[in-house]
């Protein structure tokens, strides 16, 4: 292993960690001010030019609150639950290419830390992995509503996996890879995966919602039922930490489905890279747009939706895509 | 139905009219025919629709407080204000007590004596704003107009004893004398443009 890949592969790492802990952060700003143009207010405008330094006011208040821990929780889970969270968030960009190739100083630079062979599989075993955070928070917290929302995002999360790998199945089989990159570069030739499996793309957009947890699928920290479900008792950084991972996280996949479905970053030009970002940016957005218009389903709605509606289409899908490939 | 055929004839409008609300699915295919029509008539994008238009159109309502303030009723019930006389100056208050007999709050408090021309006149009069609970009856019962209520809503203080300084509620001097003095219509006086803010009843009883 030469040193410049060992150098590049560190400086990769801490720029993307760096990068997206910043960007949960501004994604809590764009958030707030989105949802208050939605609603006709104006949101945080106090701390700073148009309240943008509220982010590091946030920051502070996180950084410096004390760090309760309750007398009858599970100490040592309790104390992991919330880094779960946040790094699986992280560990799950490692096979994801946020840009097109691009070179300094003669040294290619490849912006994915590490293009493995199994990328898609590596990237939702890992985010299923951040589940964990707040059933075992959830289960660990001594508190009824916690406990209420750990069982929940059990329940989701053995409904939402199913449809999310059976949807993306179909695109597997076309392109014969788990590789984004692949991926990628199968769409250059081919044009858009969304032309060839309009189906798949809608169902992945839905389980995406339920992956990160947002807004129709709200349930495992829905504040008018379950207080804050899960994060009830936590405070502090402890508290901030699985914010840190449900942004990253929906950044994350803001970035994945334009790389499945819409394209990615094509060619790789500078417009190119441009472009792609402008789909992530929609993505993001519209995972806060949706926050503003719809309403919440409940959980066996959700579990009804997602085994009985979306699993079977996605068997569907899957069983017509192989049939018209042979 | 029949017997609220009555309630419907409200002459109010003709744009009223009854919810046409579905019976509620009960077999499983029923079920999944609601889902599919709620997903594709269109429901869920018309709210995305109204929200994005409520960005775009970025018609926004929000007061920031400190800066910009709504403008008040002229009715409006806030800390009183003691009205002088307009040619002399002098209080109009003749110390009758009224004010101080109605109060059901109990917080007016006033001494009176006799000064050297045999009159009533008021020697310590105050209103423990922390106690007033601004029901406006020491106004109403006023015969001189005198005790009125003004506009100034920020009465936040750090001392109990700010809320009852007579100083403060008392007309300045120099107000009346530049005619300046906001006159209290008296008990029973309508809003401005009252007329134009009435409605009829939704019910014709």
């Amino acid at each position: 292993m030469d040193m410049a890949y060992l150098i590049a592969t560190i400086v990769k790492i801490v720029v993307i960690l760096l990068v997206f802990s910043a960007l949960a952060g501004l994604g809590t700003y764009f958030e707030r001010k989105v949802l208050a143009f939605m609603q006709r207010r104006l949101g945080p405008m106090y701390v700073g030019p148009y309240g943008l330094l509220q982010i590091a006011a946030d920051g502070i208040k996180l950084f410096t609150k004390e760090d309760i821990i309750p007398a009858n929780v599970v100490r040592p889970i309790f104390k992991i639950a919330p880094v779960i969270t946040a790094a699986t968030a992280f560990m799950a960009a490692a096979a994801i290419p946020f840009m097109p190739s691009f070179t300094i100083g003669g040294y290619e630079v490849k912006p994915i830390v590490s293009d493995i062979n199994i990328g898609l599989l590596y990237i939702f075993g890992v985010m299923g992995v951040g589940l964990y955070g707040p059933l075992l928070g959830g289960m660990a917290s001594a508190n009824k509503w916690s406990l209420i929302s750990a069982a929940r995002s059990a329940a989701i999360f053995i409904s939402y996996e199913v449809v999310t790998g059976l949807s993306i199945l179909a695109p597997v089989m076309m392109v014969g890879s788990l590789s984004l990159i692949d991926f990628n570069n199968w769409q250059i030739e081919n044009g858009w995966m969304v032309w060839y499996q309009p189906v798949a793309f809608i169902l992945f957009w839905i389980a995406a919602f339920a992956e990160t947890g947002r807004t129709p699928f709200h349930l495992v920290a829905n504040d008018h039922e379950i207080i804050d479900g899960f994060g009830t008792e936590y405070s502090g950084m402890r508290w901030g930490l699985f914010f840190i991972g449900e942004y990253a996280n929906m950044f994350f996949i803001s970035f994945v489905i334009p790389l499945i479905f819409l394209g990615g970053f094509g060619e790789g030009t500078f417009i190119d890279g441009l472009i792609f970002l402008g789909k992530m940016s929609f993505f993001f957005f519209f995972f806060l747009w949706t926050r503003a218009a719809w309403p919440d389903v409940r959980p066996d709605q959700l579990m009804w939706l997602c085994w009985k509606v979306l699993m079977p289409i996605a068997v569907l899908n899957v069983v017509i895509t192989g049939i018209v490939m042979m | 139905m029949s017997n609220t055929e009555m309630f419907k004839d409200r002459n109010i409008s003709e744009d009223y009219f009854l919810l046409d609300i579905e019976d509620y699915p009960t077999t499983p295919w029923e079920k999944f025919k609601r889902v599919v029509k709620r997903s594709f008539k269109g429901e869920l994008f018309v709210g995305l629709w109204v929200v994005l238009r409520e960005m775009i159109k970025f018609d926004i309502h929000t007061i920031q407080y400190p800066e910009e303030k709504l403008p008040i009723g002229p009715r409006y019930r806030a800390v009183h204000e003691m009205k002088r006389l307009w040619e002399s100056g002098t209080e109009r208050c003749i110390g009758c007590g009224l004010c101080e007999k109605i109060c059901i709050s109990n917080c007016i408090r006033m001494e009176t004596r006799y000064d050297e021309n045999q009159r009533k006149e008021v020697g310590e009069y105050s209103i423990n704003l922390g106690r007033c609970i601004f029901c406006g009856y020491c106004a109403e019962v006023c015969p001189e107009l005198a005790i009125t209520h003004g506009g100034e809503y920020e009465n936040a203080s750090e001392q109990r004893e700010h809320f009852i300084l007579y100083e403060d509620m008392l007309t300045p001097i120099d107000d009346v004398l530049n005619k300046k003095q906001r006159e209290f219509q008296g008990f029973g006086a309508i809003t401005p443009h009252e007329d134009e803010r009435l409605k009829k009843t939704p019910l014709a009883y």
